[in-house]
């Protein structure tokens, strides 16, 4: 319901308010709602604010949750299954 | 009272191009408006039938088929990076004539001014228009001019009319699709409606995305030149490749099917779609076209693109299938079937 | 993109896939709903419903706050734009929703009203500043996840000293629409939608954590799994559902890991908590009055309220007789049992709330699905 993305926070310009950029789209947004934000750290953005930071080691382990195969699956390249 | 120097007899002062304003006495048929068409319209596109001053032009034709193709241009901002009303002007009737296989020969240019609008702005645009127009070897020929009050228009709106020759032998149209045909892009989606959307107040979001407009006569005479038996041409502009291809579907009764991961399109395009929540097959284009043809000649006419400075990116998208709901689907990068419909409305930004 | 780009892999998807096939057991069917607004685009835009087995059903639930949203509030909106000189902001997503004789906020504009579409809140704020003379409303709408957002409008217009700002507050709570569709008749008496487990919001959770479901979980024995907002988020989260059901558990699992924490964020759950208090009642598009579901401002922001300053009135507005919205956002029904459903009501001339917005349901079958029925 929420369109949020995540973007990287490019620099803060107040202790309140950061560029973020998102493959070279850049945005002013408003850290209002977050605490301890820093270049280089991703954040997920809603309506001009951020909402929380993304935890990357979080999103390698899901990525690694996606690829997990169960025991008796097949996995063959027909998606209709 | 002594005077200084000596007054020049037949003085008139000129135009006032960098500080004065269109007034309603510019539209009025009078001497004013004459001055405005003399030193602004003819001094930027100066040609032999301009300078005879006539109501009309007078030209040769040879004999064969004609094509004859019209848009209003009604854009905000005026300015943008990459171009301007002045270029979309001239490159968006162009290309309409193009589309047919025509070579472009004439335009004709109407103009109705707002009150109060820049002569500046208005010189800028005039050559814009003049310089466009060059590049693609086409002489405007005749035109108008109306001023209306302040408020009652957007600064200025232009009409462009453009007649072209179509060689024989060529019959490109819009129901010449068919079942097997493969679906040509000429290059990335949506950069000209992102950078528009950008330079709304609101939305401010940065980006180095450049207008794509542009004329398209050159390639199209190379693909024309490399496969006669084209099927169909069209450049998208408002409502994105996915209006323009839902056009054809439905003058050719056919069902197309697109593929997501072959649709080119720029990163920055990507994300500023993600931000705001657009799809970027329906944001609008400019400079770019759809070309479609047998399947045999599809990679001939993809390298002959590929060739060519505007065509760098272009891809073969999907196919024509039978389908009597003549349905654009798309295979998505994910695996998934959806529809690509008609665009509903115009595509705002959403929170949701 | 990073984070976005990984979490939409073709490949992945097929493992997935593979999975979920492999342990969605033959012998039952699993009735999921997708609470998200967001999850519902998603699973449409993807087509991801190709990439399930035939037993595994999604049911679009309602929360989409466009879709909700009753009409008597838009027309609320559109009347508060007719006053000579007030500017009123709003997210795009409202601006086509018809109300009263197909009048909508896009329409009122077209008529002269000074309607702004706004990407933020602090937007408006902004517009209020560079209009001192002129009053402005924020028509605020949105889940947990936008109400910060506002919240922060608030505070801020109030550092400024702004006389001229106020919001016209629409927040909704999501735990007390998915109470009230598991406590509707239908589901808990009847057993007339067999609903087994739902699809939590991605960014909904990011604000308010996963404690707030547990009491679904238990109260209910219906299994919760937080998902993110991409595709492989969903398809992973109906994963993890079909596991819960399969071994007979009724927890609330975090698919989102990367995003939304136990807690949620406490400093935006703070300040919601500084500004908003909850209203006894408010009334639900399609699921009538739910109690303790949507929330007022607090009187100590009381300059910021634009229901005090204006004396915007309570109006309700009945839907179509045709229209089947309400059922379909309970579940109930499929947007292809309406009567109506892409012939009168499409998303050009949209009747109900379920068709104007992008991922109301009706409006993502109609793009994205329709032509499965008849292909």
């Amino acid at each position: 319901m929420c369109l949020a993305i995540p973007v990287c926070v490019e620099q803060l310009v107040t202790e309140e308010s950061a560029i973020v950029n998102l493959d070279g789209v850049r945005k002013e947004i408003s850290l209002a709602l977050v605490e301890g934000i820093e270049p280089g750290d991703y954040v997920i953005v809603h309506v001009g604010y951020a909402l929380q930071k993304l935890d990357p080691a979080e999103a390698e382990r899901t990525l690694t949750l996606f690829a997990e195969m169960t025991a008796n699956s097949t996995c063959n390249d027909d998606p209709s299954g | 009272m002594q005077t200084r120097g000596k007054i020049r007899s037949g003085y008139s002062r000129p135009l006032d191009l960098k500080h004065g304003r269109v007034e309603m006495t510019h539209g009025g048929g009078g001497r004013a408006m004459t001055q405005l068409i003399e030193q602004l319209f003819l001094a930027a596109f100066d040609n032999k039938y301009l300078r005879q001053m006539n109501d009309q032009a007078c030209f040769e034709v040879s004999s064969g088929r004609m094509v004859m193709s019209t848009d209003s241009h009604v854009i905000t901002p005026l300015f943008f990076p990459g171009g301007d009303i002045g270029s979309l002007s001239i490159n968006g009737t162009i290309n309409d004539v193009v589309m047919s296989g025509a070579k472009p020969c004439y335009l004709a240019a109407s103009f109705i001014l707002e009150e109060g609008l820049p002569l500046a702005d208005l010189r800028r645009i005039v050559e814009s228009m003049a310089k466009a127009a060059q590049n693609a070897g086409v002489a405007i020929v005749t035109g108008d001019t109306k001023v209306v009050e302040q408020g009652s228009g957007d600064g200025v709106f232009i009409t462009t009319t453009g007649v072209g020759i179509l060689p024989a032998g060529i019959n490109i149209s819009g129901e010449h699709a068919r079942p097997g045909d493969k679906i040509l892009l000429s290059g990335t989606l949506g950069d000209h409606g992102i950078v528009i959307m950008s330079l709304r107040e609101n939305l401010s979001f940065h980006t180095s995305i450049q207008s794509d407009t542009a004329s398209l006569h050159d390639i199209v005479s190379a693909m024309v030149a490399a496969v006669p038996e084209i099927h169909v041409l069209r450049d998208p502009t408002r409502g994105g490749v996915a209006t323009t291809l839902n056009e054809i579907a439905r003058q050719s009764a056919v069902g197309m099917m697109l593929y997501e991961n072959k649709l080119p399109i720029h990163e920055q395009v990507s994300a500023a779609c993600e931000f705001l929540g657009f799809d970027p097959l329906y944001v609008a284009n400019e400079g770019k076209l759809v070309a479609i043809c047998a399947p045999e000649d599809a990679e001939q006419l993809l390298a002959v693109m590929r060739s060519h400075p505007l065509g760098v990116n272009a891809e073969i998208i999907g196919e024509v299938i039978e389908d009597s709901h003549c349905f654009v689907q798309m295979e998505t990068s994910f695996g998934g079937k959806r529809v690509v419909d008609w665009l509903s409305g115009e595509q705002l930004p959403r929170i949701c | 993109m990073k984070y976005i780009d990984e979490f939409r892999d073709g490949a992945l998807a097929r493992n997935i896939a593979a999975n979920i096939a492999s342990e969605a057991g033959p012998h039952r069917a699993y009735h999921l709903m997708e609470f998200c607004g967001g999850h519902t685009h998603a699973i449409s835009r993807y087509g991801i419903v190709d990439l399930l087995p035939a037993n595994v059903r999604m049911i679009h639930g309602p929360g989409c706050p466009v879709c909700i949203l009753p009409v008597g509030k838009i027309e609320n909106a559109v009347q508060l734009a007719q006053i000579p000189g007030l500017i009123l902001c709003c997210y795009g997503d409202v601006m086509r929703v018809p109300t009263v004789a197909g009048m909508s906020l896009l329409k009122i504009k077209a008529c002269g009203a000074d309607v702004r579409m706004v990407y933020s809140s602090a937007d408006a704020v902004k517009i209020a500043q560079e209009n001192p003379q002129q009053q402005v409303v924020f028509f605020a709408i949105g889940f947990e996840t936008t109400t910060p957002p506002t919240a922060v409008a608030i505070k801020q217009a109030q550092i400024l000293g702004l006389t001229n700002f106020s919001v016209f507050c629409n927040h909704v709570l999501t735990p007390s629409a998915i109470a009230h569709i598991l406590q509707s008749p239908e589901v808990r008496a009847l057993g007339l939608v067999p609903l087994d487990g739902f699809i939590g919001p991605a960014h909904v959770s990011t604000v308010i954590g996963c404690r707030p479901y547990e009491y679904f979980a238990e109260e209910f024995q219906k299994p919760v799994v937080i998902a993110g907002f991409e595709p492989l988020d969903v398809m992973q989260a109906i994963l993890m559902l079909i596991r819960q059901l399969n071994q007979g558990r009724a927890e609330v699992e975090n698919e989102f890991i990367r995003a939304v924490t136990y807690e949620g964020n406490v400093k935006a759950q703070l300040l919601v908590a500084e500004v908003f208090e909850l209203r006894r009642t408010f009334e639900w598009r399609g699921l009538g009055l739910v109690p303790y579901s949507a929330l007022k401002i607090k009187s100590c922001y009381a300059d910021f309220d634009a229901e005090r300053r204006f004396q915007i009135p309570a109006l309700t507005i009945a839907d179509n007789k045709a229209c089947e919205c309400g059922a379909i956002l309970r579940g109930v029904k499929r947007p292809q049992d309406c009567k109506i459903f892409g012939t009168v009501c499409t998303p050009d001339n949209p009747v109900g709330s379920c068709m104007v917005s992008s991922e109301g349901a009706c409006a993502a079958y109609y793009s994205y699905g329709r032509f499965r029925e008849t292909c």
